[in-house]
């Protein structure tokens, strides 16, 4: 039964990853950055919802609706005031910014929130569910992450595929000048794109926070950074790469985590990455770069 | 009144002087070309024109109205469609995909109602509306684009270079493609390296050298100018 809990377990973790590492391949496939902010975005999401939660007293569904409207606002600032001046400009310049809005985000939380760390109370007010006489035991987050991450994929996709404006973002993805020649504009396509990043960011913040109860200004650095990871893993880009990124990632850490020991288990996530990287520089489902002479 | 009027239009690349004072008229109902050789600023001005560059001086009217400071996005509903140099359809979406994009700024109907008739004027598109864009061979990648282009029914439809990278036997059906749309009222602005074949087709044409008009006039008489024909046409 402990490796089908761990599995379980990585899955659920993995799909936390999934959810942020879409964000990361869908701003970095329309924008061409990487914005290293992401993580934090899930850190404001986390706090947004403990706020309405706890201190305002807000039903749980309530506050994630919060945390999602704020994130996604954020979202659109952070690209407004600190990306978009940067359009055309070296992409070294725009990762510093991305960097530093980072730190911005994570020490106006120090600022507000203070450096003690809160206790998130789950969003998911639902008993665990026991199977095999008590042998295996769910939560109730572990379940409803899954199922949120899965709503998100079949969500993006659908979106990506069937509607005007998914199809406008995949068009600015390939070719902006193209796309702008379509009678597209480029600048509110990328805005909306960071929109939805950061409104799942949100989400993936709550659930994160729902299974990890410690919520701290750092609580989204980590999470960002093997998100990053994975979406690289799965190939920057592709939205089914990220999603089975992720979820490779997640089962890997809590694997190693079960297996090889806790302190253990990042240096093996990140040694996947090199070994990934190595024998596929695209990532799993990345398409090879072509050089256009 | 002319339906697009430049005049004296002024381009940089950053302190590269790409346009040097061009002007030039385009009638409604006209094929006008725009030949000469790599470097001479055809494409730039093209791309001006469409918004994707910003001119440092002169004026783009359209339709009596100032084009300059329009962003490009705003082109399409205008009445301009430019179908640029290398093509450039989407290569991930399908034909189809492509083609809706076109329609962008036009309702779902509208789209459908266009996609119809451009899938009647090229059956091959027809035939591959569920391929990726990138699957299409050079000349159906070139119809592709024109199809793109049509799918907004613009009023002018600006072609640079449609010729480029395709065998002969393909080319002469690009610009039959070319004299059909402009015989069922599209007005064109082409952009062309292959002078024969462009002062062929069109009514009126302008010479480019290294960014400055050299020569215009009627297509015809151009095509049997001595000095285009030693510049231009390999004679």
């Amino acid at each position: 039964m402990g490796f089908l809990t761990n599995l379980i377990n990585g899955i659920s973790l993995g799909s936390v990853y999934a959810i942020i590492a879409l964000g990361y391949t869908m701003v970095y496939g329309i924008a061409k950055m990487l914005n290293f902010a992401h993580g934090d975005v899930i850190m404001v999401g986390g706090y947004l919802c403990f706020i309405s939660m706890t201190n305002l007293g807000l039903p749980p569904l309530v506050g994630v609706l919060l945390a999602v409207v704020g994130c996604t606002c954020l979202g659109i600032v952070v690209e407004r005031l600190a990306y978009k001046p940067l359009r055309g400009a070296p992409s070294l310049a725009v990762l510093i910014t991305a960097i530093g809005v980072s730190y911005f985000l994570q020490n106006s939380a120090l600022l507000i929130w203070g450096a003690n760390p809160k206790a998130f109370t789950s969003v998911i007010p639902l008993p665990s569910v026991s199977l095999f006489d008590g042998q295996l035991v769910i939560s109730s987050v572990t379940i409803a992450t899954v199922l949120v991450a899965i709503a998100v994929m079949v969500g993006l996709t659908l979106f990506t595929s069937r509607t005007k404006m998914g199809k406008a973002m995949r068009a600015c993805s390939e070719d902006k000048g193209a796309a702008q020649l379509m009678g597209i504009n480029v600048n509110s396509t990328i805005s909306m794109v960071f929109a939805i990043g950061s409104g799942l960011a949100a989400i993936a913040g709550v659930l994160l926070c729902s299974a990890y109860p410690t919520l701290m200004p750092t609580t989204g650095s980590m999470p960002g950074i093997k998100a990053f990871t994975a979406a690289v893993l799965g190939g920057i880009g592709s939205i089914p790469g990220a999603a089975l990124g992720g979820v490779l990632l997640g089962i890997i850490e809590i694997f190693a985590k079960a297996y090889l020991g806790t302190q253990f288990a990042d240096a093996i996530v990140f040694a996947v990455l090199i070994v990934v990287l190595l024998i596929r520089p695209a990532g799993l489902l990345g398409k090879e770069i072509h050089e256009k002479v | 009144m002319s339906m697009l009027k430049i005049t004296d239009l002024n381009v940089y690349y950053g302190s590269i002087h790409a346009v040097k004072g061009i002007s030039f008229e385009v009638e409604e109902g006209e094929i006008v070309t725009l030949i000469g050789a790599n470097g001479a600023g055809k494409s730039t001005t093209l791309n001006t024109v469409a918004g994707l560059l910003k001119p440092r001086s002169g004026n783009i009217e359209f339709e009596g109205q100032s084009l300059v400071g329009v962003p490009a996005h705003k082109m399409v509903s205008r009445g301009i469609a430019l179908c640029p140099e290398g093509r450039r359809i989407f290569q991930d979406m399908t034909v189809r995909e492509n083609l809706e994009m076109g329609a962008f700024t036009r309702s779902d109907s509208e789209s459908l109602e266009t996609r119809k008739r451009v899938y009647e004027r090229f059956p091959r598109l027809k035939e591959r509306r569920t391929q990726a864009g990138g699957t299409l061979s050079g000349g159906e990648q070139q119809m592709l684009a024109m199809g793109r282009a049509l799918m907004s029914k613009p009023k002018l439809i600006m072609l640079d270079e449609p010729s480029m990278g395709l065998a002969p036997i393909l080319v002469q059906e690009i610009f039959d493609i070319i004299k059909e749309l402009n015989a069922q009222g599209t007005t064109i602005l082409l952009v062309e390296q292959n002078a024969s074949m462009a002062l062929s087709i069109a009514h009126r044409a302008y010479v480019l050298e290294t960014g400055r008009v050299s020569m215009s006039g009627d297509a015809n008489d151009l095509l049997h100018d001595k000095r285009v024909q030693q510049a231009y046409l390999g004679g």
